[in-house]
């Protein structure tokens, strides 16, 4: 908890060294080791809670009535503090490096003071036990990141993105503060202590309106599609170590407010709530791949893959309140747990991804993958971890990945004997879609990797890039081991859940879900399904060896040379023969064009005969549906309203006058009805 | 204890040595059988192992454009599929090392082993290297679901993903497979496995041309001892998906432990099945033609279809 107060030291100091106008190479060294500091100890504290499995809590009267700055670490916000304390540590690290050469570097007091203003107000979003204290700490997280976001605001997309991104969130903020104070008037105090459980003692129609107004208020932030599309704007313009917090943390926010809404203030839900978030679930996960495998910009990509992300996530909350309705805790608590260990995983190895297209723009000055390639060999360590990350996110084992998409697969599998009613299809349904987009995944993860770092370099920044600073890497070499360490000691973490589930569902995870002293995780009993990413890394060592026996005994006398590719006959192959990013993902965008709706425009030019092209002109685009056909519209819609709306505000300031004096005679003839 | 480890690290050897020894086989009765088909005589079954031997021994050339990557890709490839080998049962229903990994695990190390097969192919920066990346990396994602709703089908029916458990559930019914959700089941992996294995109506094994190689394009900068671990991952891949369809949906005669007596004749009965199930591929190869790349998913779809009927019928039957 004394985090909260060097955050706030933090975002102070840099508030006041930018109004003084003081500069140094002291400045962002001096604010990124008290974001650290801040960071490593909200570790230490939410690990505390975890691992005793009591409550911290500090309670601050504010002398206003209904506000209380009350701030507790139960089980939930420990795991999100926990989450957010590791990747706010690795990414200030990252900043000592990253800030002096960039161009948030120009600012750099200005910059830390948002930083650390960011890390204390979402801290205070996973802490805050009230809610009037929650939704400001919620818009502050908002502002904060705002003012990230268009940190470069020279650029064009920078502010259209942040101010997307704002407008957005503001809608959501809206719904929120009235599906929470329906909860509120129901409980009669707005305390959280006092909404547990409060959704089953009101009336049906208003829990649900209420439970509706939430999710998809969450939902904005989380960036469920399709209340997606601010994030692709936003999360890339940002500075490079900015879209890593976004991605690996703030949008997690909406996910800790749905469980913290699902889980603790609403008891069993209808069937159809958990259906809604689990189809919610299918589709952000496949058409966030699907996007994320039509974009060339990195960046773009992997804001993409968020939503992917966020929809793995949701088909695990989903499948866990569809067995809460059925009254099925153990099962409720494998798909809580495989949600919750998704969304740790995803911030890590999304951060993790985010920092590795940080270097690379750092070194290139490019978000374009067509301009990158043979960055293997110049940057050898980001490269590296990329890999890592890019592995880890396509759900491969052993890395961490696999480990939650497993979880998240046997929930879905276990739900199909968990009702007799015909909704149980649903199960396998999605569990077949979740592998779809598992492997749609691997494919963009292929060409991320292969395009940007491999085979030669596509342009001359490419050809010029050099490997970034220390502190960059370390970061990047923390978070990859994160990566490691969460696939490969998954049984050993898993009991972590357990004071969540506990809390919330009234069992206890671990003993279902590991066993034989933690080698192994299993789907609530050994026979139903286990795996050990241990066992199968170690296996994978000692298998790949033998192949060196295969060629001590037949080929230690072959000669290894080095020779050009072939290259079809041509003088040499350059990096005009190589596949681009857009050609690789071609199949797939003719396979789903119903979706996309690519269209191409290529023109020739040429003296003698069209055969003999001198230049050509190719030009291709997809759709962005929901842009066109839903956001669209509305904008239209509430542009007119607004035209129609300036009748009203006229600007003649009797005018005014006369309207507050009608809004003056009306109160009072309201408050002498009643 | 330690006998019983003793006991798993020896059956694992028995199966290591099994998934290697076999494989080239099937790929050599395959292509024998597929030759006589066409009235051509054949190299022979046991040319594959000739063409090991060959690789191994031969010296390679390493593309000057390619990275640590290049040569990662075939030890990578042939330890997650020698892997995925010892995670399903072969000869005895009870598979070394089935507790640490089950059907979802075989998935996904088969997986592990594409991504960086497909990175090799991209690191050479020819043309033929990314075309052939591509297009695996698609006609394997429109596989997945319907590999994986059919393989959920079975796992609900035998209440487990674990293979022995798959095995020695079908063992305990011997006409199960006669099931309409099992038969439909079968029928969508049976398109999987021609998908995944590269074999025509999908992609052409024989072929060296452009336009319609996928699996041989990512290859193509491949030589001597590299090329012998893809060639020789390739032949067991295709082993450990025919077992699979082999011994979850036709498991009689598997027997139970692996110190029996029945053993023996198990592994007789599972190579049989095993030559039986390669003829099947080889007569829908030789009587089909190569679809066009935009074809197959129509194709694949149809296996999904197929696998969604076997799921609803599972609780209609």
């Amino acid at each position: 908890m004394a985090g909260l107060l060097v955050y706030t030291l933090g975002s102070a100091g840099g508030l006041v060294i930018s109004l003084t106008k003081r500069a140094g190479s002291w400045v962002p060294a001096l604010l990124c080791s008290l974001s650290l500091t801040g960071a490593l100890l909200e570790l230490g504290a939410s690990a505390g809670v975890l691992l005793a499995g009591t409550d911290l809590s500090l309670r601050l009267d504010s002398g206003i009535p209904y506000l209380s700055y009350t701030v507790r670490l139960d089980p939930l916000a420990a795991f999100f503090t926990l989450t957010l304390s590791l990747l706010a540590a690795c990414v200030s690290v990252y900043s000592f490096g990253y800030l002096p050469h960039s161009a948030a570097g120009r600012a750099p007091a200005l910059f830390g003071f948002l930083f650390n203003l960011l890390l204390l107000a979402l801290t205070l979003v996973f802490t805050a036990s009230n809610i009037l204290f929650f939704l400001i700490a919620w818009e502050l997280t908002a502002v904060a990141a705002y003012f990230l976001v268009v940190f470069h605001h020279e650029s064009e997309a920078a502010r259209t993105g942040g101010l997307l991104y704002f407008l957005m969130s503001r809608g959501g903020t809206g719904m929120l503060f009235v599906g929470l104070l329906l909860l509120a008037s129901a409980a009669g105090g707005l305390e959280f202590s006092a909404l547990h459980g409060i959704g089953q003692q009101m009336p049906t129609w208003l829990g649900a309106a209420a439970f509706l107004l939430l999710f998809f208020g969450f939902g904005v932030k989380a960036g469920i599609i399709p209340l997606h599309i601010w994030l692709p704007a936003a999360h890339p313009v940002a500075p490079s170590n900015v879209s890593a917090l976004m991605s690996g943390i703030v949008i997690k926010a909406g996910i800790y407010g749905m469980a913290r809404v699902f889980f603790d203030f609403y008891g069993a839900l209808p069937v159809w709530a958990g259906m809604l978030v689990l189809v919610v679930g299918v589709v952000s996960a496949l058409l966030g791949v699907l996007y994320a495998l039509m974009e060339h910009d990195l960046k773009r990509l992997l804001a993409y893959h968020s939503i992917e992300n966020i929809g793995i996530i949701l088909m695990g909350f989903g499948s866990a309140l569809l067995f809460r309705s059925f009254g099925q805790p153990r099962l409720a608590a494998l798909a809580l747990v495989a949600g919750l260990f998704h969304t740790l995983n995803h911030g890590v190895f999304k951060c993790l991804l985010f920092l590795g297209a940080g270097n690379v723009l750092h070194a290139t000055h490019t978000r374009n993958m067509e301009k990158m390639g043979g960055l293997i060999r110049r940057m050898p360590a980001t490269a590296l971890f990329f890999l890592i990350g890019a592995v880890a996110i396509s759900g491969l084992p052993p890395l961490n990945g696999f480990v939650s998409e497993w979880f998240t697969y046997q929930a879905l599998l276990a739900g199909f004997g968990a009702t007799p009613a015909l909704t149980r299809v649903a199960f396998p349904i999605a569990g077949a879609l979740l592998a779809l987009t598992a492997a749609l995944a691997a494919a963009c993860f292929v060409k991320a990797f292969g395009i940007t770092f491999l085979a030669l370099p596509r342009s001359e920044e490419a050809q010029q890039a050099r490997e970034v600073a220390l502190s960059m890497r370390s970061a990047m070499a923390g978070l990859a081991l994160a990566c490691v360490l969460l696939g490969l000691g998954a049984a050993w973490f898993v009991p972590v859940f357990d004071p969540i589930t506990n809390a919330t569902l009234g069992v206890a995870a671990s003993p279902t879900l590991t066993a034989a002293n933690g080698l192994l995780l299993t789907a609530g009993t050994a026979a139903r399904g286990s795996v050990s990413t241990v066992a199968v890394a170690l296996a994978l060592v000692v298998l790949g060896a033998l192949p060196l026996l295969l060629w001590l005994l037949w080929g230690r006398r072959s000669a290894r040379v080095t020779g050009p590719t072939w290259d079809c006959g041509l003088p040499g192959l350059t990096a005009e023969n190589e596949y681009t990013a857009t050609a690789f993902s071609k199949p797939l965008r003719m396979i789903f064009a119903a979706l996309f709706r690519p269209r191409r425009e290529i023109q020739a030019e040429y003296e003698v005969s069209p055969y003999y092209p001198k230049a050509i002109h190719f030009e291709s685009e997809i759709q962005p549906t929901f842009e066109t056909l839903i956001y669209g519209p509305l904008r239209e819609a509430v542009l007119s309203a607004a035209t129609r709306m300036r009748r009203v505000q006229a600007g003649s300031i009797h005018l005014y006058l006369a309207y507050v004096f009608i809004a003056l005679i009306l109160l009072l003839l309201f408050g002498v009805r009643g | 204890m330690t006998s019983e480890i003793a006991g798993v690290a020896i059956q694992a050897a028995l199966q290591v040595a099994l998934v290697l020894f076999l494989s080239p086989l099937i790929t050599g009765f395959s292509r024998t059988l597929k030759a006589r088909l066409q009235t051509r005589l054949g190299a022979g079954v046991l040319q594959p192992y000739r063409d090991l031997h060959k690789l191994l021994r031969k010296g390679m050339v390493i593309p000057d454009t390619a990275s640590w990557m290049f040569t990662a890709t075939p030890f990578v490839l042939f330890a997650t599929t020698l892997l995925a080998g010892l995670l399903i049962p072969t000869i005895s229903a009870q598979a070394p090392l089935s507790l640490f990994g089950g059907v979802l695990a075989v998935v996904y190390l088969l997986a592990l082993g594409r991504f960086f097969l497909a990175l090799g192919g991209l690191d050479t920066g020819s043309s033929f290297g990314g075309l052939g990346s591509s297009r695996e990396m698609t006609i394997s994602a429109i596989a997945e679901p319907a590999l994986m709703l059919a393989v959920f089908t079975v796992a609900i029916g035998a209440g487990s993903t674990n293979l022995s458990t798959m095995a020695q559930a079908g063992l305990g019914q011997s006409w199960r497979f006669l099931a309409p959700s099992q038969m439909l089941a079968f029928a969508a992996l049976f398109i999987v496995l021609i998908a995944e294995t590269g074999r025509i109506p999908v992609d052409n094994p024989a072929t060296h041309l452009e336009l319609t190689m996928i699996h041989e394009a990512m290859i193509l900068e491949y030589s001597g001892p590299y090329l012998a671990l893809i060639e020789w991952s390739a032949a067991m891949k295709q082993l450990v998906l025919m077992t699979l369809l082999v011994n979850v949906f036709f498991p009689f005669g598997l027997s139970a432990g692996w110190w029996q007596a029945a053993t023996l004749v198990s592994l007789l009965l599972f190579s049989g099945k095993l030559l039986l199930l390669a003829a099947a591929v080889v007569l829908v190869e030789t009587t089909n033609a190569k679809l066009r790349i935009f074809r197959v998913p129509e194709l694949l779809a149809v296996a999904f279809v197929l696998s969604a009927m076997a799921l609803v019928s599972t609780f209609l039957f």
